[in-house]
């Protein structure tokens, strides 16, 4: 088990009150609160080794690069990659979506094709194949998930066939907590021919990721959500597909030899790397690595399954409340969505900050998720390694005590 | 300059519970002659409003919509306030409202139950919920416009 006392220590933010009483942050799922390892790491750099990337031969130069190319392999081994050449350095799980939107799906689609995504998609994995569908003539199709929340993997072996280019799909839901069967959608869409994109975004902070075991082709992550700082995420693509790929974005970097009829480009993944990238937040980010790679990722999972199952259990004793999703912990993360029957999720998410506790109340980006479910909002509480149960607990007993 | 800390006790007073649950003038008008109606992207907040005005008084006005408790019961009492007052009187209300929620300014006694909003003033995350309705009746009184034939375009 994890030591969540010691782990509290690390996170200077927790320390303070809100509203008079003692911060409970159950708002993981959109950010987490960083580790002072991080912290300081963002600061050392700036204070040591502050330099441009790639480019230089002076000594801060070259510290800079070899830092930056450091968290590559750091980012490669998280997710069990076994190249870091594989990687590419965005700035969130967004824009490597978008990166595989533009980069592959401009070239490899065309009028009639088919990506298949599900109704349970943040925005983030909906919109750019909306954009891509209009750019090519391509057409989406969606995969329902069961009232229990899981996915319906009988509609998705109907939906996946010759047509599919791609299939699209998020690991770790933001809404429900589902963890989603990835190793069986990607049989299916490599039997139709087609590529399995993974969205990470909540499912590479939370559980142990083996891209290899899991079988898909290209999965994106975001730094923030896993203690790192903002503005760096990962896109990874299986070994030879990036350098099929056109470029995202031109400019420095990028290019191996440019002449005024055209240019060159660099070798991957840098030729995904246009323009000074955020190399003060991806060095910060290596200690964000080296932070749970130190806990363990097994561990991570077993922690949050254990306040999950928790806060489920004290939730549904509430008369009126429902919860949205897989009760069975073996089946989601700790992103908890709920309703409550007497007020408004927005309300709820007012009154409980009033006890110094942060959820999040609104559509959480997954409109097509909420119009699914029939409601125009939830409330939704999500967890971390720096929780415990009794924060757990003061996040239901507010809403017991006061909102109702 | 720190905000005020919010009355997190006064903001869900009985009153707006009260027009939560239990909406006035909540339906449509079977004849309106005029009807608008908002959302608010951010949270998907709506509401619809049908207006009657005849000889520049709202003689008639109904809601109906969806979202949290500061918005509903603010259109609930948007709707008693303004019921058969003219449309000078309404857009004197609407500009003592938007002040005490957007400016600052302290609660004017002409604003009734409304006043019971006063604290949401402090959650600027949750002004623009209060504000829904009023902004809606707004576009209405805006399509009033040409039939009252002195308002301003």
């Amino acid at each position: 088990m994890l030591d969540v006392g010691r782990i509290k220590q690390d996170f200077p933010i927790l320390g303070q009150q809100v509203h008079s009483r003692r911060l409970v942050y159950l708002d993981n799922a959109a950010t987490t609160q960083k580790p002072r390892q991080v912290i300081d790491a963002l600061v050392r750099y700036y204070e040591t080794t502050n330099a441009n990337i790639h480019r230089g031969i002076h000594t801060l130069a070259v510290q800079a690069t070899d830092q930056y190319e450091d968290v590559r392999t750091k980012a490669a081994a998280h997710i069990g990659a076994s190249n870091p050449q594989d990687i590419v350095f965005t700035r969130n799980t967004t824009e490597s979506i978008n990166l595989v939107a533009r980069a592959w799906g401009d070239t490899n689609l065309g009028e009639g094709d088919e990506i298949v995504l599900s109704l349970m998609e943040h925005h983030s994995n909906i919109v750019p194949w909306q954009l891509l569908a209009r750019r090519t003539g391509a057409v989406l199709r969606f995969i329902d998930f069961r009232d229990d929340g899981t996915l319906d993997l009988d509609q998705a072996r109907g939906l996946i066939g010759e047509r599919t280019k791609l299939v699209s799909i998020v690991h770790m839901s933001n809404v429900l907590g589902t963890i989603n069967p990835v190793a069986e959608l990607a049989e299916m869409a490599h039997a139709a021919g087609a590529l399995l994109l993974v969205d990470g975004a909540q499912s590479a902070p939370h559980l142990p990721v083996d891209v290899t075991q899991l079988g898909c082709d290209f999965f994106g992550f975001s730094l923030h959500k896993m203690l790192g700082p903002t503005g760096v995420g990962v896109l990874w693509a299986k070994p030879g597909l990036l350098e099929e790929m056109e470029p995202f974005l031109g400019g420095g970097e990028m290019i191996a030899i440019v002449k005024p009829e055209g240019s060159t480009w660099a070798d991957v993944p840098h030729k995904f790397e246009a323009g000074t990238p955020n190399i003060a937040d991806v060095i910060a980010s290596g200690a964000a690595f080296d932070y749970l790679r130190e806990l363990g990722m097994d561990s991570v999972r077993e922690h949050e399954k254990a306040i999950t199952a928790y806060a489920m259990d004290s939730l549904q004793r509430i008369p009126g409340v429902s919860i949205h999703g897989p009760l069975d912990v073996e089946q989601r993360g700790g992103a908890v969505s709920f309703s409550m029957d007497c007020a408004h999720p927005h309300d709820i998410s007012t009154i409980v900050d009033g006890h110094g506790v942060a959820i999040r109340a609104g559509h959480h980006c997954a409109q097509l998720l909420m119009r699914r479910l029939g409601v125009p909002a939830t409330s939704r509480g999500s967890f971390a390694i720096q929780r415990r149960c009794r924060c757990a607990h003061r996040g239901v007993a507010a809403c017991e005590e006061d909102v109702c | 300059m720190t905000a005020p800390e919010p009355q997190f006790d006064e903001l869900y007073r009985d009153i707006i519970v009260d027009h939560y649950r239990r909406p006035r003038h909540h339906g449509t008008l079977a004849a309106p002659t005029q009807q608008a109606e908002g959302v608010n992207p951010v949270c998907g907040d709506e509401i619809r409003m049908d207006v009657s005005i005849h000889d520049a008084v709202i003689d008639g006005i109904a809601f109906d919509g969806q979202g949290c408790a500061i918005s509903q019961s603010s259109a609930s009492m948007l709707t008693e306030r303004v019921q058969g007052h003219t449309i000078a009187e309404t857009k004197d209300v609407i500009g003592k409202f938007r002040a005490m929620m957007v400016d600052g300014a302290a609660a004017d006694s002409g604003l009734g139950d409304l006043v019971a909003l006063e604290g949401v003033a402090q959650l600027p995350v949750r002004v623009k919920c209060a504000l829904l309705a009023w902004n809606v009746l707004q576009e209405a009184l805006q399509q009033a416009a040409p039939a009252a034939g002195k308002e301003p375009a």
